[in-house]
């Protein structure tokens, strides 16, 4: 499968520049906050970048929590009852694990979400 | 178009006949056409009382249009003839007669005008969704399908309970606010709780919907929980307790939706957590929250259905469901890609799409009403709603590691359906104000002002860099072939082991109880026994027969001394 197509995110130097426009788009909107004058309902509003800070911390803590609930909550896959085979006849698989294993590296360090972890 | 007399759902019933009966194309023209033909009666419908009918002593309305059931009866028919639409291509005449049913019944609840029309459509709803559940052919989907039931048929079950009460109490049976007041009251409210997916009644939701059919799910995300929503719409506007059952329900979901594996059980947590965002803005009660919750539920059936349609089409292309095994698909299947993100912007409430307009209404209806913590909770699902169903699902599907599937993008009516939804969602997005105008209240309220768009832009944008450097950090937690454990859990395992022990122990004191009674009455047959054949007296050699004899022989000689004597 070396002549394979080269898709978008193959090349890690696309996902650097999706990561980058996240982060300027970031960085437009903290300024944005002190330009717009908003209307303010409640009082934690006031709170300069209030709404950046909660999103980001929120999220934080929603997926540490998560993580932590797996701990007691995690069961092997078949718990409940014996699980489906996957039918693998119908589909075409490629083995992205030899002639793709470096750009696979890459991918996992640089991946534009940076799921590193996802195959470990 | 034809008799105003006639309820919408008749004519889904008369499609599920044509559905069992017809094959092939035809089947399928005439699928499409009904779902198609009954919206465009129902666009030219009036408000008011359309069908009477004398039951015993009580007036049944199964026909009563207002602002509320009719934009309900609005999203039910596109839902419908999407859902039709993306299931053209199965050949299962279950299935098919199923969806028309299901479809029906869930457009006869929302034009019910009385307890007992109702009661009949919540049953049916049950046991019409069931066979969507069932037509995967799994054991897992049976078993799944049969808890579904259970728990579907108790909450109608409470109803007829709540209702029969309600007719007692009141002596009508009109379907209209009924408030917590009495008895009745709360029965009817706990029914239609189980039916919307309560916390502790939720398991019934996604313990069933990942089990069902590619094709199934996409309808049963529309009907069940939306009906729910109605019933509370219709009966319990402005109850206090609703707000923070609704708040419970934004945000105990997240937790679990961002562990999950099955990326359609996520999307049912999700699920739940939209719901939540409707069961607030009526237990708030305001016309604007009022207005938020109906709109929601509107936009929630179109972007929900589109985010289960694109993954049903991940399942139907590649026969994987669970994020551990896909990934990349970004490659071979672009369109359904670029669909699920447009439906994962949705409910993310990107500014610009249809979860914005809809869901600032019942935030801003939580401020305005000094629900400053639930306000607060509500911020953090919109966060959570974003990451797990706005970013994980389209990430793990179609981009994260390239798991090698090179499947291609489903057939032509399944994107046909995913591309009307999308439209749908971004359209309603652009332009709310043809929404705003079937709601049921006025309320001048504009989405587009600098402070929301600002506001929602910065906290999502904001998710996804903690999104971002989660994973950069290795902190995110990685999809695992695994279960978790949720409320089913109790009535899955806990429930069963503690029977199975218990009679366990019932057994055995019953096995040693009649141990020693077998015991006690062979001792006393060996007793017997020993008596007819060792014993025996001086009369004869069985013991009892000689003492008889003996006794006879007292007694006659006693009658002799007495007859001479006197």
């Amino acid at each position: 499968m070396d002549n394979e197509k080269q898709y978008l995110f193959d090349n890690p130097k696309n996902i650097q520049r999706v990561l980058y426009l996240l982060y300027i788009c970031c960085g437009i909107l903290v300024a944005l906050d002190f330009v717009i004058h908003r209307h303010v309902y409640h009082s934690w509003e006031n709170l300069p970048i209030f709404y950046p800070i909660y999103g980001f911390v929120g999220c934080v803590i929603l997926v540490l929590i998560a993580s932590w609930m797996r701990t007691f909550l995690m069961r092997p896959e078949d718990y409940y009852g014996p699980v489906e085979e996957l039918d693998d006849s119908k589909i075409e698989i490629v083995d992205v694990s030899h002639s793709h294993a470096k750009e696979a590296n890459n991918n996992n360090n640089n991946n534009n979400k940076g799921d590193n972890n996802v195959d470990a | 178009m034809w008799m105003l007399e006639l309820p919408p759902f008749v004519l889904f019933l008369i499609g599920g006949l044509i559905a069992a009966t017809t094959r092939g194309k035809l089947r399928g023209a005439l699928m499409i056409a009904i779902p198609i033909l009954g919206g465009l009666h129902l666009w030219t419908v009036p408000e008011g009382v359309h069908l009477q009918l004398m039951f015993l002593d009580y007036e049944l309305v199964p026909y009563r249009a207002d602002k509320l059931s009719l934009m309900f009866g609005y999203i039910f028919h596109i839902a419908a003839f999407i859902g039709i639409l993306y299931s053209l291509h199965v050949k299962d005449t279950v299935q098919q007669v199923a969806a028309m049913l299901y479809a029906g019944s869930a457009i006869g609840a929302v034009f019910a005008g009385d307890l007992l029309t109702l009661f009949v459509f919540w049953e049916l709803l049950a046991f019409t969704s069931v066979f969507l559940v069932w037509a995967r052919r799994t054991p897992a989907a049976y078993s799944a399908g049969m808890r579904y039931l259970i728990m579907q048929v108790l909450s109608g079950v409470i109803l007829l309970i709540g209702a029969l009460f309600y007719i007692k109490e009141t002596g009508s049976i009109a379907f209209d606010f009924i408030g917590l007041d009495s008895i009745a009251g709360w029965l009817i409210f706990i029914a239609f709780g189980i039916k919307c997916a309560f916390p502790f009644a939720h398991t019934w939701l996604t313990d069933a919907y990942p089990e069902a059919t590619p094709t199934g799910t996409v309808l049963l995300s529309a009907f069940t929980t939306k009906v729910a929503v109605y019933a509370l719409a219709r009966a319990y506007p402005g109850t206090e307790l609703l707000v923070y059952i609704g708040a419970a329900m934004t945000c105990f979901p997240i937790f679990f939706a961002v562990i999950e594996n099955d990326l359609r059980r996520v999307l049912a947590y999700s699920l739940i957590n939209q719901v939540g965002f409707m069961v607030v803005g009526i237990g708030i009660g305001t016309s604007l929250a009022l207005n938020g919750a109906v709109s929601h539920a509107f936009n929630d059936v179109i972007f929900k259905g589109l985010l289960f349609m694109s993954m049903g089409a991940v399942l139907h292309m590649t026969g994987r469901i669970n994020g551990s095994d896909l990934g990349g698909l970004y490659k071979t299947m672009p369109k359904t890609t670029i669909l699920c993100i447009v439906g994962a912007a949705s409910i993310s409430a990107f500014p610009l799409f249809s979860g914005f307009v809809s869901k600032s209404m019942v935030m801003t209806a939580a401020m305005e009403t000094g629900h400053d913590w639930v306000w607060l909770m509500l911020l953090f699902a919109s966060a959570g709603v974003f990451h797990h169903a706005g970013i994980k699902i389209p990430y793990f599907a179609f981009f994260a590691h390239d798991s090698g599937i090179r499947a291609n993008d489903p057939p032509i009516n399944m994107l046909m359906a995913m591309f009307i939804a999308a439209c749908l969602c971004i359209g309603i997005g652009i332009y709310p104000a043809a929404l705003y105008s079937l709601l049921p209240y006025d309320t001048g309220y504009n989405p587009y002002d600098a402070t929301h768009v600002l506001a929602q832009t910065q906290l999502l944008l904001f998710s996804a860099l903690a999104f971002v450097w989660l994973n950069l950090k290795g902190k995110y937690p990685p999809e695992l072939r695994s279960t978790h454990l949720d409320v089913d859990w109790v009535y899955r395992r806990l429930v069963p082991n503690i029977l199975q022990r218990m009679f366990a122990v019932i057994w055995k004191v019953d096995g040693d109880i009649r141990q020693s009674v077998r015991g006690k009455l062979s001792q006393c047959q060996a007793f017997l026994a020993r008596q007819y054949k060792e014993g025996g007296s001086f009369i004869s050699s069985d013991y009892p027969s000689g003492n008889m004899v003996l006794w006879v022989a007292v007694i006659l000689a006693t009658y002799l001394f007495i007859g001479f004597v006197s």
